[in-house]
């Protein structure tokens, strides 16, 4: 296993290994026909080791990060955060840090998952 | 004059939906003879049949006709009805009014008119019905297993635990068969022989078993409760009672090049052999095709150093003769010849192999002591590739139609035994569906996914093609990314389809059961009696009757096992009346009725003959009426008209005939 997949899989906490491809992510996915990995494809890149051709995917910059894949997976592969974490390793490679410690506060809402919103900051302060 | 009665049932709405049940009614009370109809939701109710009983003895019924479903459904219940009524149970007619009326018809109008035909027909049929005897026949209390594998050996045991004897034969030298050859078996992965081999000893000193190997059934003749079996013990060529089964004879033999049928042909063995170590009975045969003594007269070596001089050169085949009351069909599978399916290079690279081959390779008394290598040069694969589905699913002609169902988790077994012992050996699969319905083996697959890492790719494979350097390029398609893959495999492993055993052919016809084109044989009821074959008394026990895997066929034998003991604890069995008989006045005893009879129930007697006063010795057809199963080919084979069947008399067809056209 690549240095790169062993670490999206450290930071997003899934094993795309459980994956039985049955495609439910990519059906509750409201964006994956603006997709160019779908995210069952994701799920099955990562799992192949071929984690560097999601590095330039169009894929990180289309999920909204809503987390239907997430919610619906039947085996806990959670897509979503797959993809999440694989931006965060693209924002790292950049040297870049879009979020200081001190917003944090002011952003917190009881309702909002916690990752939703790290995850929102990632992509809209490009 | 038959006094009849007609009772027409709703069946519900599943033929008052279609039939208007009144007008059935109606009509069939103004048939000649009719003196009683009436309708009824449910038939054959508890209050339907009182309907009908308190009809007979009210009105002195001589014969009913019952307007319901179809005869196989509701028969024996109205026949029963009647008799408890004091009517003759023969003296009834099902009109089959749903199964080939309402339920086969949408217009309602038409549905009515056939109906009332129906009943017309059934009817004039009772006008002729004479009051017919049941008679009885013996039972034989002892059972025969064909086929000493897990399927035959459970069969065997569970009987005769219940107390009655049983003889299994088994056309191999051993007991065992399949199961035998197998490494592991899913999904708790425990060793086959492990599990097995406690069964086969069992089998094997249990007093109320007895076990023919090397055998085969010759002969079978006779019917439920009383079959005649001959069985070929073929020449063993060593005593039995004498070999201690030490074998220096195996070791010393000089003809070693026989391909080994227990490995699948993968090594080779001497000409005097067990199949295997745990063999039972361990006593050696000799195969007189390849032995050199047999072949050239020279040798005897086996004779020189067998110290119990248990070596007979001069055995024949011997008939065994015997008597069973049941017998069960346990013939097994083989895996389906690979020579149409030339795109996966089987014939063309010794490391192309399927999954059997596999567990003979992976099996610490297999051909490699249990090292996984390739058999082209002996070294370890690092590459290998599983295809699933080979043959199986297949209706282009080339292989079978049917699902293997046991290939999904030999596969997953396979892929993660070797993840397991060689975690640098790749391991890909190429699968069409993966099928794992069962207790636990879902998991099991998912563990070869998620735990071994094991690479399951949806899709087929397009060829496989030997590379000069003696590997294997492997190109296939991955549906889930859309894309073409091409895999450089050491080694590839095809999960071939099975198909039953093809003893288990002529088998079927000895035992006059029905197979189907698979050749597996036939359940008697798909759902409802699933391990007995429709010809009475012959019972189905594993693979003979369709794919299954190891728990499921020691279910299935025991479940055929309890129908087995359930036919074996009757003292008498009571036989169909309704069997053909000849007119000796018009039989010419030509024979054309023996030769079109498939129970051989026909036979022929010179006999005095009195015709119309002129005294005569003539050649006369008579019917076994224990054998006789009431078919009929007998009687519109004739040509003189003289056989007829009871119960249903070319009269009693012609009328209904008349009937119909009227």
């Amino acid at each position: 296993m690549s240095e790169l997949t062993e670490r999206i899989m450290e930071i997003s906490g899934a094993d795309p290994r459980k994956c039985m491809k049955c495609g439910k992510c990519t059906a509750a996915c409201p964006v994956a026909g603006e997709m160019d990995i779908k995210p069952h494809q994701f799920a099955s890149c990562l799992a192949k080791g071929q984690s560097d051709l999601l590095l330039s995917s169009n894929t990180l910059h289309k999920c909204l990060s809503c987390f239907a894949c997430v919610e619906r997976c039947p085996r806990d592969v959670r897509p979503g955060r797959l993809i999440d974490a694989v931006r965060q390793c693209v924002v790292r490679a950049r040297g870049q840090a879009f979020l200081t410690p001190e917003e944090i506060p002011e952003l917190l809402d009881d309702e909002l998952p916690q990752q939703l919103l790290v995850s929102a900051f990632r992509r809209y302060r490009r | 004059m038959q006094k009849i009665g007609v009772f027409v049932c709703h069946c519900g709405t599943n033929i008052a939906a279609t039939v208007d049940v009144l007008r059935v009614v109606e009509a069939a009370a103004k048939e000649p003879g009719v003196v009683h109809a009436q309708d009824y939701p449910y038939m054959c109710s508890e209050a339907g049949q009182a309907l009908i009983a308190s009809a007979i003895r009210d009105k002195g019924l001589t014969g009913i006709v019952v307007c319901s479903c179809s005869p196989r459904m509701h028969e024996a219940t109205f026949r029963k009805c009647a008799e408890r009524a004091g009517l003759n149970p023969y003296m009834v007619e099902i009109a089959n009014i749903r199964e080939h009326c309402s339920w086969i018809h949408k217009d309602m109008e038409e549905a009515t008119q056939k109906a009332i035909i129906l009943a017309r027909a059934a009817i004039a049929k009772v006008h002729l019905n004479t009051p017919l005897a049941a008679g009885h026949s013996q039972v034989t209390k002892r059972a025969l297993v064909i086929g000493g594998g897990i399927a035959g050996i459970q069969t065997a045991l569970d009987i005769a635990e219940a107390g009655y004897p049983v003889d299994i034969v088994e056309k191999n030298p051993s007991i065992g068969g399949r199961m035998a050859q197998l490494d592991k078996t899913f999904p708790t992965l425990d060793c086959s022989a492990c599990i097995l081999t406690p069964k086969m000893v069992e089998a094997a000193a249990h007093p109320n078993i007895r076990i023919f190997t090397y055998s085969e059934v010759e002969r079978v003749t006779g019917f439920v409760g009383d079959f005649t079996v001959d069985i070929r013990k073929h020449a063993r060529s060593v005593d039995m009672d004498k070999c201690t089964g030490c074998g220096l004879c195996q070791e010393k033999c000089p003809s070693r090049k026989t391909p080994d049928e227990f490995n699948r042909a993968l090594g080779t063995r001497s000409a005097i052999y067990t199949p295997f170590a745990q063999a039972i009975p361990n006593v050696p045969v000799i195969d007189r095709e390849h032995c050199i003594k047999f072949k050239t007269g020279k040798c005897g070596l086996c004779q020189t150093v067998c110290a119990a001089g248990a070596i007979d050169y001069t055995q024949s085949d011997e008939i065994v003769s015997e008597k069973y009351g049941a017998i069960v069909v346990a013939t097994g599978f083989d895996t389906i010849k690979l020579d149409r399916f030339g795109e996966y290079a089987y014939d063309q690279s010794k490391d192309v192999i399927t999954s059997l081959e596999l567990e003979r390779i992976m099996n610490a008394a297999g051909p490699t002591g249990g090292h996984l290598e390739r058999l082209s040069d002996g070294r370890m694969p690092r590459e290998m590739v599983f295809i699933q589905c080979v043959g199986s699913r297949c209706s282009d002609g080339r292989g079978k139609s049917y699902c293997s169902k046991i290939c999904c988790m030999y596969t997953a077994k396979h892929a993660m035994l070797i993840r397991d012992k060689y975690p640098d050996v790749n391991v890909t699969v190429f699968y069409i569906d993966v099928r794992t319905p069962g207790k636990n083996f879902d998991e099991f697959y998912r563990r070869a996914v998620e735990q071994y890492g094991v690479n399951y790719i949806k899709g087929q494979v397009g060829k496989v093609a030997p590379l000069p350097d003696g590997r294997l390029r492997v190109s296939g398609s991955d549906l889930i990314d859309g894309k073409a893959v091409e895999i450089t495999a050491d080694m590839v492993v095809l999960a071939t389809a099975i198909e039953p055993d093809p003893s288990a052919r002529r088998l079927a016809s000895m035992l006059t059961a029905s197979i189907d084109t698979n050749d597996f044989l036939t359940e008697a009821h798909p759902k409802l009696r699933p391990v007995e074959s429709p010809t009475a008394g012959v019972y189905l026990s594993g693979v003979s009757q369709g794919p299954k895997d190891i728990p499921e066929t020691v279910s299935q034998a025991g479940a055929c096992a309890a129908k087995v003991i359930g036919l074996l604890a009757k003292d008498r069995l009571t036989t169909n009346p309704c069997t053909a008989h000849s007119d000796q006045l018009l039989c010419n005893g030509c024979s054309a009725c023996a030769n079109v009879c498939p129970y051989g129930a026909i036979s022929y007697e010179q006999r005095e003959v009195n015709d119309h006063g002129v005294r005569g010795e003539r050649r006369i057809a008579v019917v076994n009426n224990a054998l006789c199963q009431g078919c009929g080919a007998c009687t519109v084979t004739c040509p003189s008209g003289a056989m007829d069947l009871q119960g249903f008399s070319n009269r009693q067809l012609i009328a209904e005939v008349d009937a119909i056209c009227r």
